[in-house]
Formats: structure tokens, sequence, C-alpha cells
């Protein structure tokens, strides 16, 4: 199974400025400086090898949607974020215009979380057929609505593949496309749902926009169970803890140190920091992995949990 | 959780010990109260040293958040000292060091938020 991210950014996509593309060529080109790169086999190597992360790579700006690769030929995806429109592309470039068949998780309908759809070409063209579960009951129309006057140009009635929009319950086992799917209210405006999905003993959790609020211990013990030996938490981590629980509390997100918490509890084996503030440079959000990995390990105890930082064009294989 | 506390003039020393966690945050923040209630403009100051305490979890740091709120709400004041390395490091990777008013020692801390006390805790 691997996990492909397509979109990591929190809130609204975001691109890198020129000055940080240039910040970035001037490090590069400094640390390389008499290193002998004259052939692109050098260069590659000293980039992939020697230049921190944040240098040689971005995190990315597209909007939540992650993919969850099983090899079959149904796609499974969480959210419909603008990464969505890359992944849709990439799925014509690679696969053809249709036959295609996508079953869609949302975690619920704030506009980074949907407003890649317009642009999922695969919908477009007949002969595909879009399958999205969600629990909220606005799920269609929130859909229809992005798709309509004034605010796009091509009515949602022009998408010419079978669409199809399927309620959930939360806390219900589900058996969708080879995996048992269970969804799970969170703590976000207007309510977002969690999911677990479980296929042939791997276990993923999908977790973004979910505040933690810590003020009931029976609630949190409820998500450590929804986590429980999960092979990978993928987890809202946009804001500080400081800010989750003063200036931003109750703006519906969550934070570095309670997704170590939550994982070391259910003894999860990876943590993946995901929906980063859109504010965070890549150098900013390096340094959040680095200190969320210190965190880890200064509080182990007898279960190590891997952490990770998502990025547009990673892939976790479990 | 046991709280022992040691009065410096207008200014509380309050020393818990041991893991602020999931398992214990209730009970801290049970025997924080009555200190906070007192802890209001023209009463008391509270300092919390840290120094016999070896990990603190969020919800440990959110009963200090919500005590720092109650007492700047009151008019009073809170301070925390003596981290030790893990929980400087816990402090310092959520951000709490910047929410709130971490001083190294609990005699700075005295210095900062009350002279009487300071004076108190050079005479004791």
């Amino acid at each position: 199974m691997l996990v492909r991210f397509w979109g990591t950014r929190g809130s609204i996509p975001v691109a890198m400025s020129s000055a940080e593309v240039k910040r970035k060529l001037v490090t590069a080109l400094v640390q390389g400086a008499g290193r002998g790169l004259d052939t692109t086999g050098k260069a590659r190597a000293f980039v992939e090898q020697e230049l921190d992360f944040s240098v040689s790579h971005t995190f990315g700006g597209n909007s939540s949607c992650v993919q969850i690769d099983t090899g079959e030929e149904d796609y499974v995806l969480c959210d419909l974020g603008s990464g969505a429109r890359v992944l849709g592309n990439s799925v014509l470039a690679t696969r053809g215009p249709a036959g295609h068949r996508f079953h869609v998780f949302m975690s619920h309908l704030h506009w980074d979380h949907i407003m890649g759809f317009p642009f999922f070409m695969p919908a477009y063209l007949p002969g595909n057929h879009v399958r999205i579960y969600g629990c909220h009951d606005t799920l269609e129309e929130a859909f229809r609505r992005q798709n309509a006057a004034p605010s796009f140009p091509v009515d949602f009635s022009r998408m010419n593949a079978r669409i199809e929009f399927i309620r959930l319950e939360p806390e219900r086992d589900y058996d969708i496309a080879g995996f048992r799917v269970r969804a799970k209210l969170q703590h976000h405006g207007g309510d977002s749902y969690g999911y677990r999905l479980e296929r042939h003993g791997k276990v993923v959790v999908y977790s973004t926009d979910s505040e933690h609020k810590q003020d009931d211990p029976e609630k949190m013990k409820t998500f450590v169970e929804f986590f429980r030996d999960a092979d990978l938490v993928i987890f809202d981590a946009q804001y500080s803890l400081a800010d989750s629980i003063s200036v931003k509390e109750d703006w519906g997100h969550s934070s570095n140190v309670v997704g170590v918490e939550l994982c070391q509890l259910a003894r999860a084996r990876r943590l993946c920091l995901y929906h980063h503030e859109p504010i965070f440079d890549d150098e900013r959000i390096a340094t959040l992995l680095a200190e969320t990995r210190r965190l880890e390990e200064i509080t182990r105890g007898d279960h190590r949990v891997e952490v990770w930082a998502a990025y547009d064009g990673l892939e976790i294989a479990l | 959780m046991e709280l022992a506390a040691k009065r410096f003039a207008d200014t509380v020393a309050l020393f818990p010990a041991g893991r602020i966690d999931h398992a214990t945050a209730e009970g801290f923040k049970a025997a924080l109260q009555p200190h906070l209630a007192a802890c209001a403009a023209g009463r008391d100051r509270v300092v919390l040293d840290l120094a016999g305490v070896e990990y603190i979890s969020s919800v440990g740091l959110r009963v200090l958040i919500l005590a720092s709120k109650q007492a700047k709400a009151q008019g009073g004041a809170l301070a925390v000292t003596d981290l030790q390395p893990v929980v400087r490091e816990i402090f310092e990777i959520s951000r709490f060091n910047l929410v709130l008013e971490v001083f190294p020692t609990l005699r700075e801390a005295l210095a900062k938020l009350s002279p009487p006390g300071l004076a108190a805790f050079d005479g004791a």
C-alpha cells in the first residue's frame, strides 16, 4: 500500500515566491562551490544527498488531497483540495482519458477541501465514475454550488462523468473499494470527519481539520482508539500547541504536540504532519518536523513513532 | 496531586512534582484552584516552580494556560520557573515559552513580579 500526497497545505494553496526560489538557488550554489559539479549526475547527487530538504525541495502549496494506492484499478482518495487537479491530470496522462473509478472520502466541505474538483479533468470526461462519500448532509450541494455561477463558469451539469454522492454515518463500518472504512466526528467549524481505512492488516487514519480541545478526557480516549495501532496517522498540525489553546482556540486545528501524544498513546507507527500553515515557508516546516521528531524522542516510552512532514509528491509505503 | 506551597510576602510559590499528564492533570488543576482564586489585583501573585516536574503533556500545559488566563482576568500574575531540560524543550516546541512568563529561577521571577516577595525570599 502506498500513500501519496497530492496536496498538503492548509486553508489555502500557496506558491513559492521568486524571492524564495532565488534564496534556495543562492544557498545551493554557495554550498556547491568548488565541488566540481560539472555534470548533471554530480549535481543531482549533490542536491539529493547533501542539500537540506528545505533548500532542495518545497513542501508545496496545493490544498488537501491524499491518495491511498493499493495497486488496484480504483482510486481511493481523501479530500478534493487543489491537489486533486494535479492528480487528475496525472491520471489522464498516464492511464488515458476514461474508464477510471474514484472513491473520495470527504473530511468536510470547506473551500480548501473541495476547490480542486472544478479542475479535476476526469470528472468532465464520459466513461469515468466518481463516488464522493461524506457525512455532511450538504455534501452534494457544496459541490454543485461551487461549479455554478457566479463562482465558476462551467456548470456542474457539464461534468460528463458519472458522479455519485454517498452519505455515510459516523461510527459505522463500511466496506468500500476493498477497505473497511469508519468515519469519526471531529471538532471543527461546521464539523469535520476523520476516516480510519483498513485493508489487509494495514491501517491509515486521515484526520485533518480537527481541533483537540482536551477539556474532556473521555473524548480524547475515543481519538486514541480511532488511531489505535495505525500504520500511518495523517494529522492536522497547522498550529503550535500554544496558539491552538490560546489565540486560535476554536479555529478548528491541532498541533504537532497533540499529534505526537495521541500517536504515542495509540501506539501508531507513523505520524505525518499535514495541513501546513499557509504562512510557513519551507524552512519553518523543516524546523517544525525536526522539533516534532525531537519531542517524540524525549517523550518516548517503549514505543517509537516515526514522524514525517507531508509534502506534495511524498509517497509513504506501508 | 499534592502541591507544596511556600509564601514570600504577597507571592505564593507552588512546587508540583512528578508527571503532569492525562492521568494527573485534573488533580493538578484542582490543587491549583484555591491559589488561583486568590491570585488577583491587590492580592497574591503565583509562581509555579517546576523543578520537580519531569514531564508535562499538552493537557498539563492547557491547565497552565487556563490558570494564566484566569490570573490575568483577575488582575493577578502567574509565572513559571526552574524548568527541567526536558520540560524546557517541551515548552519551546509547543511555544509555551512565548505565551507564559517563564523565568530561570524562582528568585528571578520574584524580582520581576514582587519586590516584597523578593525581599522575603532573600531574607528567608
